[in-house]
């Protein structure tokens, strides 16, 4: 037997449970890899059946003229276009699902049922996760300015950076909060290792 | 930190074969697993390499002050030989994807195998807990406790409506995958699986044999794990699954006692003969022997082969795969003379126990 993928001979024949139905597959080693690589044992759901589902949910009822100003939709912190996300089926930052939202949760609707998480949230204050994904454009931004060559540009985003850093995690909105020394309220970072938890 | 020799490990068992567990003798192992990413970086396949590598060190830093691991085992896994990320595979302690993927990554090990944490996986952090037998409750109660202290330490990814967000949106939400992995070659024989499979998927669980080189399941064994993510809690996704593997093992058992009934000998005869190739074999194959450990396990619940312990098979499942071979024998081997090797440690920890000693080896 012939691996489905090339002209070499088929020695890994491989049961796919995922399906409705048993599926027979039979490829050589080399494609064997590339196929289990793609679809790893414990994850049900693999991105080109998102992109299939996004591809028709998307081309339904819009037209070309407004997919293609959707499409070039970026994302303002990681740069990821809807173009890309539709093609690939994978996120590009956090971000992304507050930036893509509308067009995400009919996706999310189809995968799982439901748009709204009830399990498990972050125990203690939530932290400023804007202010987190901020430090992703920042990052890009650095990397490009030095790139550039622009050193004076890129030493500001490097204190920028770190200001965010040094804030503490809990640190809520209010952006004022983070130049103070940390209260007495918020934990400092050199307190968190000893907490009293165990 | 401090780091086990990979070699050692090889040597023991691991907690989630130790075959002792409730409802051990069909359900090997429960494991959750937990996606979590932090909301300051890409997700990994938007990363530079610079973001990977400070990715692994903010995890690094945050689970060096976890009190409760500082005795965690770490390994890079981007410079470690190919072999042992095999290794790890084999145990199921790291993913295929974090083996094969470029660039930084690593992963977090305790002594007793229990529970490991990859990072730089699809996700920055991949947790998961492994326990032996049906017991998923306090395996949720000690990864819900890892969460937490990791969530005083870093800022993970979190959506008000959307929960924990993920590379990929089939795991947003709860970023929870609940796997119990079964034995159940009973229902293989009866050809009863197909039709378990098919209801368990209009019940919305996922259903994967674990891979051999085979057209059926490595061993017989099965991973029943949770389809969605999101819309409901990890008590309920949890409840969800458990409730349904008293009922797969019921028809397991079923499915055995019909054997028995209806063709003993057969099955006594496939038993034994089994029993005695893995004995006597001078050359054998990692998918034989799979196939074949199969029928011993199931033989010994039955009462048809008698002083062996399902312990000893389930660690004969790991040290015959290809990786844990060369690791025990300490020499890099090709696929005949691997072949030959297995044969021999088969030999060894199967017909040793006829004249005593061998039973207590580990
Ligand atoms: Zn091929
Ligand atoms: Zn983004």
């Amino acid at each position: 037997m012939k691996c489905q993928q090339c002209e070499k001979p088929a020695t890994f024949h491989i049961t796919e449970l995922t399906g409705s139905a048993p599926q027979e597959l039979h490829f050589c080693e080399g494609c064997a890899k590339t196929y289990l690589l793609q679809n790893d044992g414990s994850e049900p759901g693999d991105s080109s059946e998102i992109v299939k589902v996004l591809g028709g949910q998307v081309k339904l009822g819009k037209a070309a003229e407004e997919l293609a100003k959707l499409d070039q939709r970026a994302c303002p912190k990681c740069g990821m276009t809807f173009y890309e996300f539709r093609n690939q089926g994978r996120l590009g930052c956090p971000h992304d699902y507050s930036f893509f939202e509308r067009e995400l949760v009919p996706l999310i609707m189809n995968i799982h049922g439901e748009a709204k998480h009830v399990g498990k949230r972050p125990r203690g204050e939530a932290p400023d996760i804007d202010a987190q994904t901020e430090l992703i454009r920042l990052r890009k931004e650095l990397d490009e300015a030095v790139k550039k060559e622009k050193y004076e540009r890129a030493s500001q985003l490097r204190d920028e950076i770190r200001l965010i850093q040094q804030r503490p995690l809990a640190a809520a909105g209010d952006k004022s909060a983070a130049d103070l020394p940390p209260q007495s309220s918020a934990p400092n970072e050199g307190e968190t290792g000893s907490s009293a938890e165990d | 930190m401090i780091s086990i020799k990979l070699d050692e490990l090889a040597t023991r068992c691991g907690e989630w074969l130790r075959g002792q567990g409730p409802q051990s003798e069909i359900v090997i192992s429960s494991r959750i697993r937990l996606a979590r990413n932090l909301a300051s970086f890409p997700f990994i396949r938007r990363c530079s390499d610079s973001d990977r590598v400070a990715i692994d060190k903010t995890f690094r830093e945050a689970i060096g002050s976890v009190p409760a691991w500082k005795d965690l085992a770490y390994y890079n896994v981007a410079e470690l030989p190919q072999i042992d990320r095999q290794f790890l595979v084999e145990r199921q302690l790291i993913s295929r994807e974090l083996c094969e993927a470029q660039g930084a990554r690593s992963v977090f090990l305790d002594a007793q195998e229990t529970y490991s944490l990859m990072i730089n996986e699809e996700d920055h952090l991949r947790m998961q807990v492994m326990h032996s037998g049906l017991d998923l409750e306090s395996a949720w109660d000690q990864i819900s406790q890892m969460d937490d202290w990791l969530a005083d330490r870093v800022s993970f990814a979190f959506h008000n409506r959307l929960g924990y967000l993920t590379a990929c949106p089939t795991n947003v939400g709860t970023g929870m995958r609940v796997s119990v992995m079964l034995h159940l070659p009973a229902l293989v024989i009866t050809q009863q699986i197909e039709k378990v499979f098919r209801s368990l998927a209009k019940m919305g669980l996922a259903v994967r044999g674990l891979y051999g080189e085979g057209s059926q399941a490595m061993g017989d064994f099965y991973q029943i794990s949770n389809q969605i993510t999101l819309g409901r809690s990890e008590e309920d996704l949890i409840k969800q699954v458990a409730e349904v593997i008293p009922v797969i093992i019921d028809y397991e058992n079923q499915s055995r006692a019909f054997l028995i009934k209806e063709s003993r000998k057969d099955l006594h005869d496939r038993v034994s003969r089994a029993f005695g190739i893995l004995c006597t074999a001078q050359t054998i194959s990692s998918e034989e022997t799979l196939h074949l450990l199969s029928s011993v396990r199931m033989g010994i619940y039955l009462g048809l082969i008698k002083d062996l312990e399902i312990p000893t098979i389930n660690k004969l499942f790991i040290h015959t795969q290809p990786a844990h071979l060369q690791k025990l024998r300490g020499v890099p081997l090709e696929t005949a003379d691997r072949n030959v090797e297995r044969a021999i440690y088969l030999q060894d920890h199967l017909r040793r126990r006829d004249n005593g000693g061998a039973m207590g080896q580990n």
